[in-house]
């Protein structure tokens, strides 16, 4: 099983069962899980500092230098964070359960986003800063 | 741009593009039409041709620089105006790209140059025109206490999850007017759209998926892909509690519809939540009727949850 995939089967296994507040540093290790397979692809070797006090926003940064349409999930990436500190900060809220849920959701999207970016790379670029397929070369 | 009436947008040009000739066909028709409830004046940019979407700026971008600039050319050249309304979000985006290449970069200029002497046309010149979505002419023209005073009937607490996509807020340096400040749009966190619907007496959900990638760009190569996006999409909004989903551009709203079809048929997965653009809920909540806002022209059936609600 790839990476990828073992990602997903364990972001299934959580959107279908009750993720709580406990599961918001798995989830956000998964999310940089994800970030990772992405720089490795790029023939980077995944950074491990932080920014903003997130490996995660690191990560992301890191994706974006040879792809800015990578940019694309930078939103995706701050709401994984925010929903992490929701639940690290604040547990025992009765909304903790749907945040958890949500920041499930989030982890989801990143994930089909990256994966669904990898399996297209080859095929050329659609997004909105991407560059013309002409163009790789240049 | 700030809440408020501001004349300069009262009466601006419109470029509706391609999709709102096609697959987007509401959306032109709520546009008119509220523009028209709202006493605000739309001219058609005449003559207009594509903006180069995705298609002309994947195989040369300059292409599609030449082909957005001349829509602002007709409108600086042809109608005297100074301010043209693009709805969709690839138009808009491409629109916004064109002016900053053209501000920005000598061979995009001179690219432009040669093409529309080729053409004989003039030119467009970074500067003579100032592009802006529908999000920012109601906005603008109007502002929220405007809507708010004209307002029959309103959205009456309807629940709504405000969907802005990837392009109208990306990349951020080609919209230098947002994160400009108090009353400016936000890239990270558009608000607009909740603004204008909040002021119709909707109730907007906190929804983390406004900006996400509905994976538009895998529909032809890879359509599950796609699905699943959109499906994660729908199903965080009914998560949030919304009952619709609000779009603010037709390539978004026709793959959150299809794709939903879609999700059921390849999935088995149904997602109840409906989705409808802004224009046509704010023309409901000042009192115009379902067809009049084309709200049957919508794949997702929007109006039997607008009327169990008493919205419709």
């Amino acid at each position: 099983m790839s990476a990828l995939a073992g990602i997903e089967t364990r972001l299934t296994a959580l959107l279908e069962g009750h993720p709580t507040a406990a599961d918001a540093p798995e989830l956000l290790g998964l999310g940089e899980q994800i970030l990772e397979q992405w720089v490795s692809a790029q023939g980077h070797t995944p950074t491990q500092t932080q920014r903003e006090g997130f490996r995660l926003i690191a990560l992301h940064r890191q994706g974006t230098e040879d792809e800015p349409s990578f940019n694309a999930c930078r939103e995706t990436c701050r709401e994984l964070v925010y929903h992490y500190n929701l639940l690290i900060l604040e547990p025992d809220r009765p909304e903790s359960g749907a945040r958890a849920q949500m920041m499930t959701r989030i982890a989801n999207h990143l994930y089909l986003f990256v994966a669904g970016k990898m399996q297209v790379r080859q095929l050329g670029e659609f997004c909105c800063a991407s560059r013309p397929l002409r163009a790789q070369g240049e | 741009m700030s809440d408020g009436k501001i004349d300069k947008y009262r009466k601006v040009a419109y470029y509706p593009g391609c999709s709102l000739e096609g697959t987007g066909h509401a959306y032109d028709r709520s546009t008119r039409v509220l523009g028209k409830a709202l006493g605000l004046d739309l001219v058609e940019v005449p003559n207009w041709n594509c903006c180069g979407a995705m298609e002309a700026k994947n195989i040369d971008p300059k292409v599609q620089t030449y082909l957005s600039a001349r829509i602002m050319a007709l409108t600086a050249n042809e109608l005297g105006m100074d301010v043209v309304m693009a709805p969709c979000n690839g138009c808009y985006h491409n629109l916004k790209k064109a002016e900053y290449d053209l501000a920005h970069d000598e061979a995009s200029r001179e690219v432009v140059g040669k093409l529309a002497e080729k053409s004989g046309e003039t030119a467009y010149q970074a500067g003579q025109v100032e592009t802006i979505h529908a999000l920012d002419w109601i906005k603008s023209a109007i502002g929220e206490q405007g809507l708010r005073e004209r307002v029959r009937g309103g959205l009456k607490g309807l629940r709504v999850a405000n969907y802005y996509g990837c392009m109208y807020s990306r990349p951020r340096h080609i919209f230098p007017e947002k994160d400009a400040g108090t009353g400016s749009e936000s890239t990270s966190k558009p608000h607009f759209m909740d603004d204008l619907l909040a002021a119709a007496g909707a109730e907007n959900v906190e929804f983390a998926l406004k900006t996400a990638c509905c994976g538009g760009a895998h529909t032809l190569s890879d359509s599950d892909m796609s699905t699943r996006l959109v499906l994660n999409i729908l199903q965080a909004a009914e998560a949030a509690g919304a009952e619709v989903i609000a779009t603010e551009c037709p390539t978004c709203h026709s793959g959150l519809e299809m794709h939903q079809v879609r999700a059921e048929r390849r999935f088995g997965k149904k997602t109840q939540v409906k989705i409808i653009y802004f224009t046509q809920l704010l023309g409901i909540a000042l009192g115009l009727s379902p067809r009049k806002v084309g709200l049957q022209e919508n794949v997702s059936d929007g109006l039997a949850a607008l009327r169990s609600r008493g919205v419709a």
